[in-house]
């Protein structure tokens, strides 16, 4: 079960969500220190480890809007948080993609945090309320991205086949 | 057939006599930027490599681009290194296309790109950051991506697995009014398609409006266009393209020029007139929340900044030089001009831009993007405003999240620096401010 653990609303930039005074810091091990570096209630949260893994962030329309920072991406899969939001923006759902951020994008969603949800491909279930949501499945294009576990293992393997 | 611009483009470099919205192809890459976050492309591109046998090689090292612009001079430690880190790289790499900090040829990445003639017509470039889309304004099909998506391009030379977007067309008819121009334009239309309008789509520009836009001002549309969610920003290019090439970017081979078919399919068609435009202003703390300047006129401000790769070009300085020709800056405001490279940095000098700018009590900044997000020199204190012709205003961008940013054009911003408070250049009668904030105004206050 995924516990959605926090709430943000539409529009939330990768500026909110990885500030740029940390964009020096880019391993992935470094940057979940600076998740929401600004919002300083829920980065301690984060980072006292209050929150299990597949633990879910809710958020609005437009999640990760802004700058192309990876970061953003590598920070919040650093606390293993499933990100459930109305919609992506490109960049952030590509980058999410890539790096193996779990990501659901689900227009109707309506969820507090406490609510306990059922995530699957045929939809999400609000166990809490009982209702039941449909989600827009990630873009068909990235599938084999996904399928490879993200791309680094995807270019290698195309790289690997053009040298055989 | 039926083609838009980017339809045209990416069925060209995925090897295609046609595609339309939706395909997906794998489009070969002209040119691939990166900035100081090389560094990160670096490990992941080194990762790819892992347990192959296969050394890590760029696939054409003439076809990458690195400008460090985001934090120069180094601000840190940390930053230093990560740039000798990707000093080393590109040397060994051999890429050319390579701009490190220099008053020659350094500058803001989307400036550096433009004016060293990389940017053509009917190109596909990716670059590791989100104002990627700058480069349609000369015709290319240009966007963002993250560093492990670079890390991907340079091992392989294409982008893997991207779906043809759709476009939206907008037409523009219309003069400006005096003191209004591309930036309000494009303010006004983020604000119309909002945040996530064009989520995954093109804006193609059009119409006679268009049409009799410099580069300079294409460039500030397509810059924006990733505001409104776009993909990518495409002006298709034209006379003013080869003249920009041949005369400012120094061009000398054949230019060739991608149009859309006549009977292209859009998705969406917006048309404006902006013959009753007046300047706009986006509010914090999103790019969308865009209102007429009326609605804010008055607001104090204690930082305003001129410069990025929005607004940092020649002729954005010029209009901030005439309007504060002679005046001084207000008392309790602060001035920050960074040109967006070494090149306009220079012409501005020539011109006396840089003397208008520091007589009037304006500081002067070296080419870059310095205050444009906050990391490295010109935070904004707690509680305090800045109005700036920079492209974002979400919370904390500019370094602090207890503060505002106000987004303009150029003239606005100097009109406001006179009086301290947002001005419409239209109708404040510039000659009286400057009495009120005299030398004596600029004398140490201590604050
Ligand atoms: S000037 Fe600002 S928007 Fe432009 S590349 Fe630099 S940080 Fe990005």
């Amino acid at each position: 079960m995924a516990t959605v653990v926090y709430r943000v609303g539409d529009d939330v930039s990768t500026d909110v969500i990885y500030p740029g005074r940390f964009m020096a810091t880019v391993l992935p091990n470094e940057t979940p220190q600076f998740a929401f570096a600004d919002d300083t209630a829920f980065n301690g949260k984060l980072q006292a480890g209050q929150f299990p893994a597949g633990s879910v962030l809710l958020a609005g329309h437009n999640f990760g809007c802004g700058s192309s920072r990876e970061q953003a991406v590598s920070c919040l899969k650093g606390h293993e948080l499933v990100i459930v939001a109305r919609s992506f923006a490109r960049i952030f759902l590509q980058n999410a993609i890539n790096l193996g951020l779990r990501v659901v994008a689900c227009p109707g969603i309506e969820a507090n945090v406490g609510d306990d949800l059922k995530l699957s491909e045929a939809g999400i279930v609000n166990t809490s309320t009982g209702r039941v949501y449909a989600v827009v499945p990630l873009p068909q294009s990235r599938q084999a991205i996904i399928d490879a576990g993200g791309l680094i293992a995807y270019t290698r393997k195309r790289l690997m086949s053009l040298g055989a | 057939m039926r083609m838009t611009v980017a339809e045209q483009i990416l069925a060209r470099a995925s090897g295609l006599p046609s595609v339309k919205a939706g395909d997906v192809v794998e489009p070969k890459v002209d040119l691939a930027m990166s900035h100081e976050n090389a560094a990160l492309v670096i490990n992941q591109f080194n990762d790819i490599y892992k347990g192959t046998n296969l050394t890590p090689k760029i696939w054409d090292s003439s076809r990458v681009a690195v400008i460090f612009d985001h934090r120069v001079p180094a601000e840190s430690p940390k930053t230093a290194t990560n740039q000798k880190k990707v000093r080393e790289f590109v040397g060994a790499q051999s890429v050319s296309k390579f701009h490190g900090i220099r008053g020659d040829v350094g500058g803001i990445c989307h400036q550096v790109l433009p004016e060293n003639g990389y940017v053509r017509p009917g190109m596909v470039i990716v670059g590791t950051d989100s104002h990627t889309t700058s480069h349609g304004a000369l015709g290319a099909f240009a966007f963002g991506i993250g560093a492990t998506e670079m890390a991907s391009v340079w091992a392989l030379g294409a982008a893997v697995n991207i779906e043809v977007p759709a476009t939206i067309k907008i037409v523009v008819k219309g003069r400006f009014k005096k003191f209004v121009g591309p930036k309000d334009l494009i303010l006004h239309i983020i604000g119309k398609l909002t945040a996530q309008g064009a989520n995954f789509k093109v804006l193609e520009f059009h119409g006679p409006t268009i049409e009799q836009m410099s580069t300079s001002g294409r460039l500030v549309l397509c810059n924006m266009s990733v505001e409104a969610g776009a993909t990518a920003g495409i002006v298709p290019a034209d006379a003013e393209t080869e003249r920009y090439l041949r005369e400012e970017a120094g061009v000398a081979e054949p230019i060739e020029s991608v149009k859309p078919d006549a009977d292209a399919t859009y998705d969406q068609v917006v048309e404006i007139n902006v013959a009753k435009l007046t300047p706009q202003i986006a509010s914090p703390h999103t790019v969308d929340n865009v209102k007429p300047i009326d609605q804010v006129l008055g607001k104090k401000v204690h930082q305003i900044v001129i410069g990025s790769c929005t607004n940092g070009r020649l002729d954005d300085l010029a209009i901030a030089a005439k309007i504060l020709k002679d005046k001084k800056v207000a008392s309790g405001t602060r001035m920050l001009i960074f040109p967006a490279s070494g090149k306009i940095f220079r012409q501005a000098l020539t011109k006396g831009y840089v003397g208008t700018f520091m007589q009037a009590g304006a500081v002067v900044m070296n080419s870059g993007c310095g205050p444009c997000l906050g990391i490295h020199e010109g935070a904004l204190g707690d509680g305090e405003t800045a109005l700036s012709t920079t492209n974002r205003n979400f919370k904390g961008r500019m370094g602090n999240p207890n503060s505002e940013v106000y987004l303009c054009s150029p003239a606005v911003a100097a009109a406001s620096a006179i009086t301290g408070v947002i001005t419409d250049p239209n109708q404040h009668q510039l000659g009286r401010a400057s009495a009120n904030s005299g030398e004596r105004a600029v004398r140490p206050t201590h604050n």
